[in-house]
């Protein structure tokens, strides 16, 4: 059962973004764009969330943040990098406090190109998330399943 | 026999009938906002992904405390839909609120521990109503057990009217509806994290919701007693109750906790109990 692509909770987070990607990413959930329509919802959880949309290139400050951010939501879990900073450091790259890039950081699954990018776009880079979740959903309960199989190989018991 | 059937039946379709009511809910609530809104099935698809995420524990504890909530909260519905004790449910219910509190007083997150303590409050502000409501019921129809509340054919509302509207407002707080869904929240998920279930995830989330179906069931069966002489009039006056509390949520704003509170008592020291007194004094004087 795959419930997982039908319930995907976004967490969103501003890595030092110039707040024009933020805009775009809070236009999805506006009736216009209505992700909630495909159960997407926008939790401020870490917890609770199955996919990370960020934005923005990184800096110094906010580094152990998104590490940390990263670290509390359960598996499965995807991040998607939203606009031109948070895949290279974007017109701030040169800066002294920016990293860079998201994937300087956390791993990334999904590229949203764009400055800003479209809410368009950030709707389509979920929907390729989603793909990327499922894939990893059947690839942890393979592991679990070769994790128990080993067990019972080497005659373990608990 | 009867209160058998009836106790399984509530255990069986509940999470049914719940999860079916919180799709209505969010398609309703989305439409209000002109919006398109999520699938009906949409919630049983949440609580399907929760038990399929990796369950993050903080500490064991909390695991058990959840778990017990969810008990509590199906033993409390399954002995109202048995036909039990009025009373007897409304302190296993009470109980199973106090286990979700303690949940989330077991990990050591500010957040949670904001959350629990709102839980506290709202359990404050609507126990005195709740009380009072199943003495009302108990005036009207002269017993405690929820089988003769049902048999009975006196039209318990016209006698009862203070004491259902203070039920009503403290029904708000119940279903975590805004203006007092103060400890953890539908929508709005920025608001203090997400209270009280800040630190639940995968399947001990899962277990709240699920817990929380239960519990909206019980709450609309609660409400259908004080329309239960005439099940079509009854099911039709839930029905709309509910709606009204779908609209209420929508078009109020979250209140502070102190609003909460003084909201819940004076539903019962207004209401409820001018109400009762009202009834009491027509009983003495009628006999």
């Amino acid at each position: 059962m795959a419930f997982l692509k039908r319930s995907p909770w976004i967490l969103h987070y501003d890595a030092s973004s110039c707040n024009g990607c933020d805009i775009e990413v809070l236009a999805c959930l506006t009736p216009l764009y209505d992700v909630e329509r495909f159960g997407i919802i926008n939790t401020g959880n870490p917890k609770h969330a199955d996919i990370l949309m960020i934005t923005g290139g990184i800096n110094e400050l906010n580094r152990a943040v998104v590490r940390n951010l990263y670290e509390q939501m359960p598996e499965p879990k995807v991040v998607v990098a939203i606009g031109a900073c948070a895949a290279t450091g974007g017109i701030f790259r040169e800066c002294y406090n920016i990293t860079g890039g998201i994937d300087k950081v956390i791993p990334v699954d999904v590229y949203v190109p764009g400055c800003a990018a479209r809410p368009e776009q950030i709707i389509d880079g979920v929907v390729t998330a989603l793909g990327i979740l499922e894939e990893k959903r059947t690839k942890m309960r393979g592991n679990a399943q070769t994790k128990e199989e080993a067990r019972h190989a080497a005659g373990e018991s608990t | 026999m009867n209160g058998l059937i009836g106790a399984v039946l509530f255990l069986i379709l509940a999470p049914v009938a719940g999860g079916l009511i919180a799709g209505i809910d969010r398609k309703i609530t989305a439409r209000m906002q002109g919006r398109v809104g999520p699938p009906l099935l949409q919630p049983f698809y949440d609580v399907g992904k929760l038990f399929e995420k990796e369950n993050v524990v903080v500490t064991t504890a909390q695991n058990f405390y959840v778990l017990a909530y969810l008990i509590f909260i199906a033993l409390s519905g399954a002995l109202f839909f048995a036909g039990g004790d009025l009373l007897l449910i409304v302190f296993a219910f009470t109980l199973a609120h106090v286990f979700l509190v303690l949940g989330a007083y077991a990990v050591h997150s500010p957040y949670s521990h904001i959350g629990a303590e709102r839980e506290l409050i709202q359990l404050m502000a609507y126990e005195p109503m709740v009380i009072l409501a199943a003495v009302g019921l108990y005036m009207v129809t002269n017993s405690f057990y929820v089988a003769d509340m049902v048999a009975t054919t006196v039209p318990v509302i016209l006698y009862l009217p203070g004491v259902f509207l203070g039920f009503v407002t403290i029904l708000t707080i119940k279903l975590r509806k805004s203006p007092f869904d103060i400890s953890t929240s539908h929508h709005a998920h920025q608001e203090i994290v997400k209270g009280i279930t800040t630190e639940f995830s995968g399947s001990t989330l899962g277990q709240v919701e699920i817990a929380h179906w239960y519990e909206n069931v019980f709450l609309l069966g609660f409400l259908y007693l004080f329309f239960s002489w005439n099940p079509v009039i009854g099911i039709i006056a839930v029905a709309i109750t509910y709606a009204a509390e779908i609209f209420v949520d929508n078009v109020t704003a979250r209140a502070r906790w102190q609003a909460a509170l003084k909201s819940g008592w004076l539903a019962a020291g207004v209401l409820g109990l001018v109400n009762l007194a009202i009834l009491s004094y027509m009983m003495t004087g009628g006999v």
